[in-house]
């Protein structure tokens, strides 16, 4: 029988380069900064052998303008940073997303302001979702909760890249990146489409190809971004992913994503031996937001907290979505500390008593 | 609205008589009227690369990468596939295109902010890796696009809007000669300043633009071509001032000719 499974035991980084190779990645451009340096490492390992670009650029200022002109000329590509890194690739973020090229990134978030620390974080939830770069535009930003969704949502970023010519960035952070579990990697067909605006050559059969953001006419520029608009518009109504966990009878409820909704969930499990009934939302995209089911939701529950590893920015949009029917609350750790279940169900607890 | 199309006419009639079309616009030009100044070196900068491009008949496998700065339009008049990068990110946005497309012809063009302020970085590094793709520099000494503020590249002592009374080189930094920077590493093939300020000047251009191309077949390495050019507006001064200007300040500080050469054995 051929074998269809391929079973490994890795680290979310080195999955995510595998991954990757699997996808038919055709470049990848990117610096070396922890807690993300396995996946440049695993690449320039197995890549040479198995077809593919692999470049060490000299900042990820360069890596992410590399990832701009590899997508303007058609190709499959990608690169990956953390925190302070992927600021220095915004501006190249806002170019990509305006010049409409896609690619995928990931963001290995880590503790911040500033340097900061290299311990896992959500602190760069705003910049992921709320934009990062100047401009109007949108990423869309998976958020994997595993070992198997990074590298999952490697072949789903790249075909959701190139299905809306928008960049897509996986939002993982420091523990998920480096801790080892089973990964599966299913065979699979590669979609791959045309891109006929590539800059590949203008041959005398079409029109030149110009890969830009310059929009100097305010019409024109308006129309680029009535454009854009309306392809944000198209991605919030298809591709809303989100993951719900005891939410049927849930009278109170969590809502977290990444590595918060692992801890989450373990502390839903608690709340319920305890007789409480808790339930998790889990959004799977950050962008585009469960709004609209989070507001459904919030006619069943009597509040709503999101458990997140940072100051509390996600919860931002959970009150967005609820409009004010129910409490919403947040609790968080910052600096790279990751709270036990216990901690989290004490709090929610406390808090939900707060409101009730 | 305004007709911005050049109309080529097939035969010149002139006193009832008519001629015969014996030299044209380049089909590798678009025919897209240039919003350069008089005077500038831009538009003779562009001509010769879509002059030499045709005469390579090469436009089906050319990718151009274009800067922000006064060529941040580059795209609008050459008619080729091409690319707009960020401020100082070509050579990065050019290496990407490259490594993806290795039997295509690359080229950024650039100007001095570009290059040798913002895109520094960017363009030491693309030399060190000996990227297989063409560098066209032009260097006028002046932050045109945003009118006339100091370059990296302004001569010690000249008069811009950020340098009113003269750039002070013990506060402001002195004027960087960047092909001689980047000669020495390995990845730089072919090294030349030139300029298009008069026609012998714009013949060695085109010679030094079709080798830039021509090697790239070689895959040896950057060919780095620095073209000085006019800048009458910022300048302030009129056209035939600016090649007075270039001839007595610019090429005595960056003197025109090659830099660095392929040997003959380097050729093979």
């Amino acid at each position: 029988m051929e074998q269809t499974e391929d079973i490994r035991l890795m680290k979310g980084n080195e999955a995510m380069a595998e991954a990757s190779i699997q996808a038919g990645a055709d470049a990848y451009f990117g610096y070396p900064i922890t807690p993300q340096s396995e996946v440049l490492e695993y690449l320039a390992r197995e890549m040479p052998g198995r077809g593919g670009v692999v470049l060490q650029a000299e900042s990820e200022v360069a890596s992410i303008n590399m990832v701009y002109g590899a997508a303007g000329a058609g190709a499959r590509v990608w690169t990956s940073s953390s925190s302070p890194g992927f600021s220095l690739m915004q501006e190249g973020i806002s170019y990509i997303a305006a010049a409409q090229l896609p690619c995928l990134l990931v963001n290995v978030n880590r503790g911040g302001p500033g340097l900061g620390t290299i311990q896992p974080s959500q602190g760069d939830y705003f910049q992921a979702v709320k934009g990062g770069g100047h401009g109007d535009y949108h990423l869309i930003v998976l958020a994997p909760n595993s070992v198997q969704e990074m590298a999952d949502f490697v072949f789903l970023g790249f075909e959701l890249a190139d299905k809306y010519r928008n960049p897509v960035l996986m939002l993982s952070d420091g523990a998920i990146g480096q801790m080892m579990e089973k990964v599966v990697f299913h065979k699979r067909e590669l979609k791959r489409i045309p891109k006929p605006w590539a800059t590949t050559g203008k041959t005398p059969d079409r029109e030149r190809s110009i890969i830009t953001s310059l929009f100097i006419q305010p019409e024109k520029m308006e129309a680029v971004n009535l454009l854009l608009n309306k392809k944000y518009e198209e991605i919030c109504k298809n591709e809303v992913r989100y993951e719900e966990i005891m939410t049927e009878d849930a009278e109170v409820l969590l809502v977290a994503y990444g590595l918060s909704a692992r801890i989450s969930h373990k502390t839903v499990q608690l709340a319920r031996e305890k007789g409480i009934k808790a339930g998790l939302l889990r959004p799977i995209t950050l962008y585009p937001f469960p709004y609209e089911r989070l507001n459904k939701l919030a006619d069943q529950v009597k509040c709503m907290m999101t458990l997140e590893l940072n100051a509390g920015q996600m919860v931002e949009d959970v009150k967005l979505a609820v409009n004010g029917k129910v409490p919403v609350g947040h609790y968080g750790r910052q600096g790279g500390i990751i709270p036990s279940p216990e901690e989290v169900e004490e709090n929610f607890e406390k808090f939900f008593k707060s409101v009730s | 609205m305004e007709n911005n199309e050049i109309q080529t006419p097939d035969c010149l009639v002139e006193n009832g008589e008519t001629y015969d079309m014996v030299y044209e616009r380049p089909h590798t030009l678009t025919g897209t009227r240039m919003h350069y100044c008089p005077g500038c070196g831009h538009s003779t900068a562009h001509k010769i690369l879509a002059e030499v491009i045709e005469e390579l008949g090469i436009q089906g496998d050319v990718v151009g990468i274009a800067p922000v700065g006064c060529s941040v339009f580059a795209y609008d008049y050459l008619n080729f596939d091409m690319q707009e990068a960020a401020h100082g990110r070509a050579t990065a946005v050019a290496t990407g295109v490259k490594r993806v497309l290795p039997d295509k012809y690359v080229f950024t063009y650039q100007g001095d902010g570009d290059l040798a302020a913002i895109g520094t970085a960017e363009t030491i590094h693309c030399v060190n890796r000996g990227e297989n793709i063409m560098i066209i520099f032009i260097n006028n000494g002046v932050y045109g696009m945003t009118s006339g503020q100091m370059a990296p590249t302004s001569l010690a002592g000249m008069k811009t809007t950020t340098s009113p009374y003269g750039r002070d080189t013990k506060t402001m930094g002195h004027p960087i000669k960047v092909s001689e920077l980047i000669a020495p590493l390995p990845g730089a093939f072919y090294v030349t300043r030139q300029a298009v300020h008069n026609a012998p000047a714009v013949r060695k251009t085109k010679k030094a633009i079709t080798n830039g191309f021509k090697y790239q077949k070689l895959n040896k390495g950057i060919s780095f071509i620095e073209i000085i050019s006019n800048c009458p507006s910022n300048w302030k001064m009129t056209p035939l001032q600016t090649v007075e200007f270039l001839d007595n300040e610019m090429a005595k500080y960056y003197p025109l000719g090659d830099i660095k050469v392929p040997s003959a054995e380097d050729l093979k």
